[in-house]
């Protein structure tokens, strides 16, 4: 089997399976109460988390690429990073239709009064930026070296996502914590990686 | 005077869910009898707005950070907590400060059952069917005295059975408080049961406190010390966050919490919300206290 052979039959399958995962269980979670007491506040929460986690993933493909030395991952990176976005409109959704009731006038007031929607609504701005110029045909009428530019605003959306989740929490901030150490660990990693050797030149997005 | 606490009530006595409700119900066919079919579906709606959540929900979705700060963990965790013997301190200007035992706190008084609208700061809601004694009752029979402004109440401090206090996330032990006129509020009661059953140590055992028409903060729980002071009581969330949680945490859909408005509310289980009550439905009776009050500022 040849490299895109195995990222076509094996890898993106696998990827699309892992990728529906996490919302096949919050359907099945709805359809059979499992839900907790809140369930809107539970499905918000599961789906915030998801779309920060499939961020970072996102985030750690070039390091990867870089330590393996396999250039097919970065045939992937776009697929992953489309999920995060996914995850991440899923999870606005549910804040429109439950908690504003689809009201438009609610939500410009949430984002202009209240900080922490503000930069929630921002890094999903952001992520929207970035699927709407994923896809390859985006690449070559951007340019290589702006469609760059542009995509390094990923940095930017982690960030604001984990301000975002922090600003969220009550009191307790553990668990964004555990997540803000592991992106400092990301970003840390791809600092090193950076000053080890200079940048090579991406295929961006990659072909597939 | 017969004396009936919850653990002295044989358990032949004590309501279980199912029967709760049979008795419900057969009142309720009894009104189907003698309203008639004119008034009866604005009765039945009535009394549909104060149908009590479930034992089940009502016990294992709770705020009680000694226990973890996730809504599961109290359920899960409060078992090392020992609510029996239990004794409360009382002190401050009354006239008998002492250590009571939670028999003699209530000894010569009759526990009430009131089923409660209970509105969580966090803008969930349930209605619970409480079983306890009104506070002013207890606090006629300690005799505070004429400086006693404030009634303070302290949760137990003691991080070998609430072990969520080995961690500094609140300023350990839990206070709230309340004025005075509140405080005696026909309305504010010390919670022992829930449902006909001794209150569950998640549920704040041995003794809480409730006053309805608040956020559910207020609602301090397994109470060792009750002061009565004069000058306004330094509580546990307001210390935490002074901007997003007041001394009063009367509940206002006018008045947002600065992260989430509280114009709704969402009733546990349910996907949508509906609009908050003004003092959550008890403004008819406890709007008076805070007449010419500025409420915005003394959110």
């Amino acid at each position: 089997m040849t490299e895109a052979q195995l990222i076509r039959r094996i890898v993106k399958p696998v990827l699309w399976v892992a990728g529906l995962g996490p919302l096949a269980y919050q359907v099945w979670a709805f359809l059979t109460g499992h839900l907790e007491a809140e369930p809107v506040k539970g499905m918000e929460h599961f789906t915030g988390r998801t779309a920060i986690i499939i961020l970072f993933i996102t985030l750690t493909i070039t390091p990867l690429r870089r330590l393996t030395g396999w250039n097919g991952l970065i045939k992937v990176r776009r697929l992953i990073g489309l999920f995060a976005f996914f995850y991440a409109l899923i999870h606005f959704s549910i804040f429109l239709v439950f908690d504003l009731e689809l009201s438009f006038g609610d939500l410009t007031k949430e984002v202009v009064e209240r900080p922490w929607i503000t930069v929630g609504f921002s890094a999903l701005l952001i992520l929207a930026v970035l699927a709407i110029t994923s896809p390859l045909a985006m690449v070559r009428r951007l340019g290589g070296k702006r469609w760059r530019a542009i995509h390094r605003l990923i940095y930017l959306a982690a960030i604001l996502g984990m301000v975002h989740f922090f600003w969220s929490q009550k009191k307790d901030i553990r668990l964004p914590l555990i997540y803000a150490t592991v992106l400092g660990a990301i970003f840390a990693m791809k600092l090193f990686l950076a000053r080890r050797r200079p940048v090579s030149p991406v295929p961006a997005a990659g072909a597939g | 005077m017969l004396i009936r606490k919850p653990q002295d009530i044989p358990s032949r006595e004590i309501t279980d869910e199912r029967l709760f409700w049979g008795r419900r119900e057969w009142l309720a066919s009894i009104g189907l009898g003698l309203v008639g079919a004119a008034g009866l579906p604005r009765s039945l709606r009535a009394q549909d707005s104060l149908k009590p959540d479930s034992y089940d929900t009502i016990t294992s979705y709770n705020n009680f950070y000694e226990f973890g700060t996730g809504k599961e963990d109290p359920k899960e965790n409060a078992h090392t907590l020992k609510p029996r013997p239990w004794s409360v301190s009382v002190e401050g200007d009354v006239k008998n400060p002492a250590r009571y035992s939670v028999e003699e706190l209530f000894r010569g008084l009759t526990p009430e059952e009131r089923i409660y609208r209970f509105r969580c700061v966090e803008a969930w809601a349930m209605v619970a069917p409480w079983l306890g004694y009104p506070l002013r009752d207890v606090i006629k029979k300690l005799e505070p005295g004429t400086k006693a402004k404030y009634v303070e109440f302290t949760t137990l401090l003691d991080p070998v059975q609430m072990p969520g206090q080995r961690r500094g996330v609140l300023d350990w032990p839990y206070v709230e408080g309340l004025r005075m006129d509140e405080a005696m509020h026909p309305l504010t009661l010390l919670v022992t049961g829930v449902y006909g059953k001794p209150l569950p140590n998640q549920n704040g055992a041995p003794v809480r406190l409730i006053v309805p028409w608040k956020y559910g903060f207020k609602g301090v729980k397994s109470i060792v010390k009750i002061r009565f002071v004069e000058k306004e009581p330094a509580t546990t969330w307001n210390i935490a966050a002074p901007n997003e949680y007041g001394f009063y945490a009367n509940v206002n859909p006018n008045v947002d919490h600065p992260r989430w408005s509280q114009a709704k509310e969402r009733p546990l289980g349910q996907f949508f919300k509906r609009p908050t009550l003004m003092f959550n439905g008890y403004g008819d009776q406890v709007a008076s206290l805070y007449a010419g009050m500025d409420l915005r500022a003394n959110y």
